[in-house]
């Protein structure tokens, strides 16, 4: 149970963040959801998790922004008081083979993706320090082991948040605080939702289980690391991709 | 859970973290070992209160084929079905290669790989009958690094995370999922064993600077077994302080 546990989900209002603060918030814990657009998705999601009886509040905010995330993870904590938890999952996607991709469309993705981890971290690390204990967990991807045609800016920034986790990890051994990456496969969001049937139809042929993982498959793989009895996991990647990246 | 299983080397160490953990939460666990295991069973059950009567022993050295097709087939005919396999079992007999005999290596290899090709092969056709298994592979930290004498015990540990990875691509349609947890240096006999100046040097190089206990992996196994984790197959699970990155 995370009775009186505070958690951070950027993104967490949808698609796999969504089932993370849900899974979270079931479990006891306060769960603080941010979002960047979407207002009234956010509105929408905080009140029926409300409804379910889970302690729930969405906060408006770029992960891209420092002086965002530090505004946020300073109104949580003056609101409630401590972060125990960061799920670091906002993440964005602009498809283009590196031929056609501009400046433009490779920074924007590594700065919501990699760039807002680390602002992210910025913003909770010195609280999570003072208490010596904390659970930040980066939500990767497949797609940062395997490299995928057209996504250049989202492989860059995925593999790059192994690289920041298991640095980060380092630093933090002794302090109680662990630091972990998940790394999903395909999973039904609309995310995937938005590559053309054809294509899906060709990821779901090379995933050796032939189907999409659900955003609950990888929410509790979430739920378990942010556990307090996964304190000698740190600096690892796990996996749940249905067998895609063998 | 209401399942069955198999953990082999199930009486000491990660493996009998694994079998009180497993037992607890309602499984039926046949722990499969040595002569002395039998015993070490006893004294685990003694400890279980009311899981005890989940936990059964059956003898058998898992580098022998036949040994492990036997008893996978009577648990089969006991409990009616096998949901689970955790090839646990393992060995040591360190020496530099300089030193190490050829009966050494083989005898290494034979327990720490060889068994659980072997018990993957005694369960497998009734897992896809039943189009459902959860087989977990205990690797180890030392499959990633090696280890200064250690040549025949990298090997195997290394030789399992290719095994896991292939026989998770063989059955992915079929329901059953394939994973590897790899354990730092965790606090057991096997470490125990080790010579203090090097738990100590391990325990230095270790980000945590500490040993992991065998509950920290049981709890992994414990997670990668559960029905809800089907999408997880053909992982590498590591469970290490931070010690490999």
């Amino acid at each position: 149970m995370l009775k009186g546990r505070v958690a951070i989900v950027t993104g967490g209002t949808r698609g796999i963040g969504g089932a993370i603060s849900s899974l979270l918030a079931k479990d006891g814990a306060h769960v603080a959801a941010g979002y960047s657009k979407g207002e009234e998705t956010a509105r929408k999601f905080k009140e029926g998790l409300e409804k379910g009886g889970s302690s729930i509040s969405v906060h408006q905010g770029r992960v891209d922004d420092p002086t965002d995330c530090q505004r946020v993870v300073q109104e949580v904590i003056d609101k409630f008081g401590r972060v125990d938890f960061l799920i670091n999952n906002a993440g964005i996607t602009i498809d283009k083979t590196v031929r056609k991709m501009n400046a433009d469309e490779w920074h924007q993705v590594l700065a919501v993706n990699l760039f807002g981890a680390f602002h992210m971290t910025k913003a909770v690390l010195e609280h999570m320090i003072e208490r010596g204990s904390g659970r930040i967990v980066n939500i990767s991807s497949v797609i940062g082991e395997t490299g995928n045609i057209g996504q250049a800016n989202y492989a860059a920034s995925k593999a790059g948040l192994f690289g920041f986790s298991k640095s980060l990890a380092l630093e933090m051994a002794q302090r109680g605080i662990t630091v972990n990456c998940v790394a999903p496969g395909f999973i039904e969001t609309e995310m995937v939702a938005a590559i053309p049937k054809a294509a899906l139809d060709k990821v779901i042929e090379r995933i050796p289980q032939r189907r999409l993982g659900k955003p609950d498959e990888v929410a509790r793989l979430v739920r378990f690391l942010i556990d307090d009895d996964s304190s000698y996991v740190t600096g690892a990647v796990y996996t749940v991709n249905g067998g895609l990246d063998m | 859970m209401g399942r069955v299983g198999i953990v082999t080397g199930g009486a000491r160490g990660i493996g009998a973290a694994i079998t009180s953990l497993l037992a607890e939460d309602g499984a039926s666990v046949v722990v499969m070992g040595l002569p002395p295991d039998r015993e070490r069973t006893e004294a685990l059950r003694a400890s279980l209160n009311g899981a005890a009567k989940r936990v059964h022993f059956r003898e058998g050295n898992v580098a022998h084929y036949d040994v492990c097709k036997g008893i996978a087939d009577e648990v089969r005919a006991q409990y009616g079905q096998i949901d689970f396999l955790v090839n646990n079992a393992g060995i040591t007999a360190d020496h530099t290669i300089r030193n190490m005999t050829v009966e050494e290596w083989q005898a290494v290899l034979a327990v720490n790989l060889s068994g659980p090709f072997f018990m993957t092969k005694a369960v497998l056709e009734h897992m896809v009958e039943r189009n459902y298994g959860r087989i977990v592979n205990i690797s180890s930290v030392v499959g990633h690094t090696g280890n200064f004498g250690q040549a025949n015990y990298a090997s195997a540990k290394a030789g399992v995370m290719g095994l896991t990875k292939t026989v998770a691509l063989e059955v992915a349609s079929r329901g059953i999922t394939v994973n590897a947890v790899a354990p730092g240096f965790i606090n057991t006999d096997m470490v125990a064993a080790m010579p203090k100046a090097a738990v100590e040097a391990a325990i230095q190089k270790s980000p945590e600077r500490r040993l992991g206990q065998p509950e920290e992996v049981a709890r992994v196994v414990r997670f990668l077994l559960d029905e809800s984790s089907g999408y997880i197959t053909g992982a590498v699970y590591d469970v290490n302080g931070g010690l490999y990155m």
